[in-house]
């Protein structure tokens, strides 16, 4: 979903940077207190796991692909200040060293992958997370349905930039229905891959799992133990 | 941190370079849904050269590597450690220049 330099006109593009810069101010002031500043390491490896997550495409109907956003699954495991930290950074490698997304479209591509994901979609989390139960089953319920819902967001998050500012001819409403009808696709890859990690960590080291630390313990290490 | 969380992190980055490096040799080569989408209702009219397209790992390729899987496989390597340590140090360089700052009301 990286935006190529070109497809949206430039104050849209400027102002998307502007919100991205303005967004990462914020993120590195939340992320300097204590308690989340510990999980610098976590950070680190939530990104470089994202990194080498998007490397791989997987097939999806007619000859299209996709990959992991991983905004949501960065958003459960650090939180979503540290979590829009690492998806930043990820695209900001991609664009300078791997020439994927453009430059001049990095604050698009910020504002849809790295903030719409873990800010809108990690709120999304937390709300099934109020009408499921407090349980491994219900952390991983949720956490399936707002990866799905984060990729159809981000694609709306795209056509809201192309009815602002885009190069494009074709009409918005048949953009919004294109982008979203093949991002929920995508989307059902995500939720797969989102909640298998999101399990793996939970069976080895809960702890880190920053939306399940209201559930005891013993709620979340797997069936076996509940 | 601990010991143990310090592990796994080590745990979690060789998962990443298995990812970037063996599983990626399997990555389809099909447009992402982006990509489709931009073609099938000319979006791309605009589309400029990337200004970082002649970098020595544009598009995930290692430049002088021949071999493909290789090829690609370094860039992942470099990707997953460059992603981890600005990532971690953007953090860690946050956390020390909020204790720099002064007190305020919490």
């Amino acid at each position: 979903m990286h935006i190529p330099d070109g497809f949206v006109d430039a104050p849209v593009s400027l102002a998307a940077g502007a919100i991205a810069i303005g967004g990462v101010a914020i993120a590195l002031r939340q992320a300097g207190k204590d308690d989340l500043a510990a999980r610098a390491p976590m950070t680190g490896l939530v990104a470089a796991f994202i990194f080498a997550a998007q490397m791989v495409n997987f097939p999806v109907a007619s000859g299209t692909s996709g990959h992991l956003l991983g905004g949501l699954l960065a958003a459960v495991l650090v939180g979503p200040w540290l979590g829009s930290l690492a998806v930043t950074t990820v695209l900001v490698v991609q664009c300078l060293l791997f020439a994927d997304g453009g430059v001049s479209a990095l604050g698009l591509n910020v504002v849809n992958m790295a903030f719409i994901p873990t800010f809108i979609g990690y709120g999304l989390f937390v709300l099934v997370r109020r009408v499921v139960p407090a349980t491994r089953a219900g952390v991983l319920a949720a956490t399936a349905v707002a990866a799905l819902a984060s990729v159809a967001l981000a694609s709306l998050g795209f056509t809201i930039e192309y009815a602002l500012g885009g190069n494009g001819a074709a009409p918005v409403g048949a953009v919004a229905v294109a982008m979203v009808a093949v991002h929920v696709v995508i989307g059902i890859g995500e939720a797969v891959i989102t909640t298998l990690t999101v399990g793996a960590v939970l069976a080895s080291r809960p702890d880190l799992v920053h939306g399940a630390r209201d559930v005891e313990r013993r709620r979340l290490v797997g069936p076996a133990t509940a | 941190m601990s010991t143990r969380t310090w592990a796994f992190v080590l745990i979690g980055l060789l998962v990443a370079i298995a990812l970037a490096v063996g599983v990626s040799r399997f990555s389809s080569a099909e447009p992402d849904g982006l990509e489709k989408v931009a073609s099938e209702h000319a979006l791309d009219t605009g589309e400029a050269a990337h200004a970082t397209a002649g970098g020595p790992l544009a598009d995930y390729t290692t430049r002088g590597v021949d071999d493909p899987g290789l090829s690609k496989g370094v860039a992942g390597i470099v990707g997953v450690v460059v992603t981890f340590a600005l990532a971690g140090g953007l953090v860690g360089f946050a956390r020390i220049s909020h204790r720099r700052r002064p007190a305020e009301p919490t």
